[in-house]
């Protein structure tokens, strides 16, 4: 997915990535990464829980505006 | 979650994957304001929608193509291809939410957090361990089409 980010960069379109393993997303370097506190499949948070959900997206969309990348960093929650 | 909590299987994996990473690490500047930008998702679920062709499952180094999902297909016309058995697929099942967050980023434009939703959106296989044909052929012609739509932001959502 980091690869499929870097692409779209390169086209001009801002790129954020979720990431439920940041000891191997920061060896990849995606421009932007968000670093989420939960399991291997589920990365906008748990099934249902959509108050969780938005705001994983709403603090993973604003990071679109930061320039300084590679950018990596955990969920404020 | 950490490389350790993971089944010795996939740490074994993990620690001989042929990691990737294209430098230096291109950066485009969001070209409007947050709240006018128009989102597109991309999910490595291997998500396919009814009538079109599944994933290639047995494809050495892994399946690079991508499906376009219409923001308007019905989830029960939305079925989940990933090869991988790392992840855990309940919760997938019961909400597609947790790594297709279609609904989720409808409330967020609804919220105005931004502006629009993307006509189409992305959907690849994970675990590429060869991805030599997506950095070269797939990934640029999936950029292609989102570029066509008008795509600001793409949020990606690995599994």
């Amino acid at each position: 997915m980091s690869l499929v980010a870097s692409v779209l960069e390169a086209r001009g379109i801002a790129t954020v990535m979720l990431s439920a393993l940041p000891q191997v997303s920061r060896r990849l370097a995606a421009p932007r990464t968000l670093e989420v506190p939960f399991g291997l499949g589920t990365p906008m948070g748990p099934a249902l829980d959509r108050q969780v959900q938005a705001r994983v997206m709403a603090e993973a969309l604003a990071m679109t505006a930061e320039t300084a990348v590679p950018l990596s960093r955990p969920w404020r929650g | 979650m950490r490389i350790d909590d993971l089944p010795l299987k996939y740490r074994m994996l993990l620690r001989t994957y042929p990691w990737r990473r294209i430098e230096p690490v291109p950066c485009a500047r969001l070209r409007v304001p947050l709240e006018e930008a128009r989102v597109a998702l991309v999910t490595s679920a291997g998500l396919v929608a009814a009538g079109t062709d599944a994933f290639d499952l047995g494809m050495r180094g892994g399946d690079p193509s991508f499906r376009l999902i219409d923001d308007d297909t019905p989830v029960s016309a939305l079925t989940v291809h990933h090869r991988s058995a790392a992840f855990e697929r309940r919760d997938l099942e019961a909400d597609l939410n947790v790594a297709f967050p279609r609904e989720v980023l409808h409330a967020a434009v609804t919220g105005r957090v931004v502006g629009k939703v993307a006509a189409r959106h992305l959907s690849f296989m994970g675990s590429i361990t060869a991805p030599g044909r997506l950095i070269r052929e797939t990934a640029p012609a999936a950029a292609s089409l989102l570029v066509e739509d008008g795509v600001d932001i793409a949020l990606l959502v690995p599994v």
